[in-house]
């Protein structure tokens, strides 16, 4: 854990393996990863990227309801996505899709729940993946006690869970990361630190020199990375892995990016910042910056990204034909989840209420 | 058989559970070394040792949301939260999450979650601490609430909802904690949640009430019994779900209804009761339901909970009011 310690929060240092530019500027603490694993990185990232932005435009075209955009920090996921394993936890928040794939959810899967099926938050395909988790913060509670669990069962597992800067200001983030502390759980808690809770920037969310600090009173390790430089996430996550698994407890990522898209389909990013300030971001791009390197080692050439682009396309267009073509929202479905056994009240709310459509049918 | 209260009772189901079952853990503030501070997990840390049976740390929400990622990993927590005036801080995620997470998932996480809440006033305890707020979960639809009135039920009922794959809000009526003394099975026993119990049977009046106005309720009735009125006493013991049907049955049967609680008059589980009354039994009705609640003002602290509280002789007076209409 000689990382944990060289970046010790209370260093304020933020960990970057890789420079804007895809240079290699801090090479001791380079990841291990094969060339064959490091295309396929990137792939799924320009995959996730590519299903991203055109999950936005089938919004655009009335063709799904709200979404929350993922563009610029696909190497947050894209690092979890290495280092999670099949019975490993992801608790998500929203806004993670890369680690979502990775977990084995499947495109149509996400596609079906953002068209207002809970199906598709399921994840049918996937294991220990709780479903999305709207309200803000609330979610990190459940990791601590999954965490707990691990522990009780004496089970190698480590739980993986997402939220946002603004999430950090919420009374539940400072219990969860209590909580896991002392019972010394293995969660690793990642903030996705991208400036903007929607509208409100960083500085208006909290007094505290960032986000990882805040590990030391709880009694974890926390460290800032450049959640935008693969490889430093790669390393943290695989770091905080080894640590959870130790017996050690959790650990907190503060992971520094910029959302580059709206919070959501319904917010509009031009109210709040500026021209300037996105294309400062634009520079630190964590595909752009994975592609420098990958080509200065020639493990990848620019005249693959259209086509690889192009495949992608179609095989996120057949998810999404296919999640359209889903069966209609069945009123059983309305009523059967509720409860392992159906109290008589629903029973009879359920069959009066197709007392009326049968009604609705015969003078229609 | 042995002479159990409410708080032998509750200590004695949680101790059948956590001996049987390996998946059941007991948390919360002071439930461990201390056995809760009204003694109800007395003894079972030291049973079962500080992995199954311990003090968290002091934050409602996070009691709750821990027990929603435990019930996810396959375990089935068993929380208490402290006093019913201290749970709002764990709305979110009762509303928000336990209640949900079985229907959002499509049934992949069932939540078989217990919260215990001591609840309800006549203790002269501190603010916060004596309410009855058992309509506000109620009303949230994928929530169990259930409500003993007896060291026996409250047995039966606690085993039935460790075991109840859906979460159940157990509110216990700390003024008969210890008031009551029975005598109760030491072997293992359900009662069904959802079941509402006649106790006394009757021809004018249906009386429908639950945990520690069962017996405010009970005191009342010689003194009706003297007036020539004969009441059946209902003891709902689940407030959700309800048990409509022999509440419907009853009052088809008496044409009248009193409900009884201590809860606050309005938007309460005794305007549902009457709505009952009311959609499944309105031809029979001889006189408008009633319902003997506390007021819909804040619970007063102890030198003026006298005035609050549902006492047996308003009950008396407005049950013969209700059968004189």
């Amino acid at each position: 854990m000689i990382m944990f310690k060289e970046y010790d929060a209370l260093k304020k240092k933020l960990f970057r393996i890789m420079d804007d530019d895809g240079k290699i500027i801090v090479p001791k603490y380079f990841p291990e990863i094969d060339n064959e694993a490091l295309l396929k990185a990137y792939h799924d990232m320009l995959f996730a990227r590519t299903a991203d932005l055109m999950t936005v435009s089938y919004q655009r075209q009335g063709r799904i309801f709200t979404y929350p955009p993922n563009y610029g920090q696909e190497a947050i996921s894209g690092a979890v996505a290495q280092v999670i394993r099949h019975d490993d936890w992801l608790v998500p928040a929203f806004r993670e899709m890369g680690a979502w794939l990775a977990k084995g959810a499947s495109l149509k899967d996400i596609f079906l729940y953002f068209m207002g099926y809970e199906e598709g938050n399921s994840w049918p395909d996937a294991h220990h993946f709780l479903p999305i988790a709207v309200p803000i913060s609330s979610q990190l509670q459940h990791a601590a006690g999954i965490g707990y669990a691990i522990n009780y069962e004496q089970k190698d597992e480590v739980v993986f869970t997402f939220v946002g800067d603004g999430g950090t200001s919420e009374g539940d983030f400072h219990e969860a990361l209590n909580f896991a502390a002392v019972w010394k759980a293995p969660v690793i808690f990642i903030v996705q630190n991208n400036q903007f809770a929607i509208s409100v920037p960083f500085r208006a969310q909290t007094a505290s020199d960032g986000i990882a600090i805040k590990a030391v009173a709880y009694g974890m390790p926390g460290i800032r990375v450049d959640g935008n430089d693969f490889f430093a996430m790669l390393a943290a996550v695989r770091e905080a892995r080894e640590y959870c698994r130790s017996g050690k407890g959790p650990v907190l990522i503060e992971a520094v990016t910029y959302r580059k898209g709206a919070h959501t389909t319904s917010d509009d990013p031009t109210k709040y910042r500026t021209k300037e300030e996105e294309e400062s971001w634009d520079k630190k791009d964590p595909l752009e910056r994975l592609k420098k390197y990958l080509l200065s080692k020639d493990l990848y050439q620019e005249d693959q990204e259209e086509t690889l682009i192009g495949q992608f396309r179609q095989e996120i267009d057949r998810q999404f034909t296919e999640a359209e073509n889903h069966p209609p929202y069945a009123l059983e479905d309305v009523f059967k989840y509720m409860y392992a056994e159906m109290p008589d009240d629903l029973r009879r709310q359920q069959v009066e209420h197709e007392k009326f459509l049968k009604w609705k049918e015969s003078i229609a | 058989m042995k002479v159990m209260n409410m708080v032998n009772a509750v200590n004695d189901a949680l101790d059948i559970k956590l001996r049987e079952d390996q998946s059941v853990v007991v948390y919360g503030e002071d439930v461990g070394v201390e056995g809760g501070v009204f003694r109800v997990t007395e003894g079972l840390q030291s049973k079962y040792g500080a992995r199954r049976v311990f003090d968290s740390p002091l934050a409602e929400s996070a009691i709750v949301g821990t027990a929603v990622g435990m019930a996810a990993a396959d375990l089935r927590p068993v929380v208490e939260m402290q006093f019913c005036g201290f749970v709002y801080p764990a709305f979110n995620q009762i509303i928000s999450h336990l209640a949900r997470m079985r229907n959002r998932s499509r049934g992949r996480f069932p939540m078989p979650v217990v919260v215990r809440i001591p609840y309800g006033g006549g203790i002269n305890a501190l603010e916060h601490h004596s309410e009855s707020m058992e309509a506000l979960y109620a009303q949230i639809p994928g929530l169990k609430v259930v409500i003993p009135s007896t060291p026996g039920d409250a047995k039966g009922l606690l085993i039935s909802a460790i075991e109840s794959d859906d979460p159940v809000l157990f509110m216990e009526p700390k003024r008969i904690y210890r008031a009551i003394k029975q005598e109760v099975s030491e072997e293992k026993y359900s009662i069904p949640i959802g079941k509402a119990k006649i106790l006394t049977p009757g021809k004018d009046v249906t009386v429908i009430a639950y945990g520690a106005m069962i017996r405010e309720v009970q005191r009342a009735l010689p003194r009706l019994k003297e007036a020539g009125i004969s009441a059946e006493l209902i003891d709902l013991r689940s407030i959700y779900p309800l048990d409509k049907e022999t509440i419907a049955e009853s009052v088809r049967k008496t044409g009248r209804m009193v409900f009884v609680a201590e809860e606050p008059t309005s938007f309460g589980v005794g305007a549902e009761i009457m709505a009952v009354a009311t959609e499944e039994a309105f031809l029979y009705l001889e006189a408008p339901p009633k319902r003997v609640t506390a007021f819909d003002t804040i619970v007063p602290l102890p030198k003026g909970e006298h005035h609050y509280m549902v006492s047996p002789e308003k009950i008396f007076y407005e049950i013969q009011k209700t059968v004189k209409f």
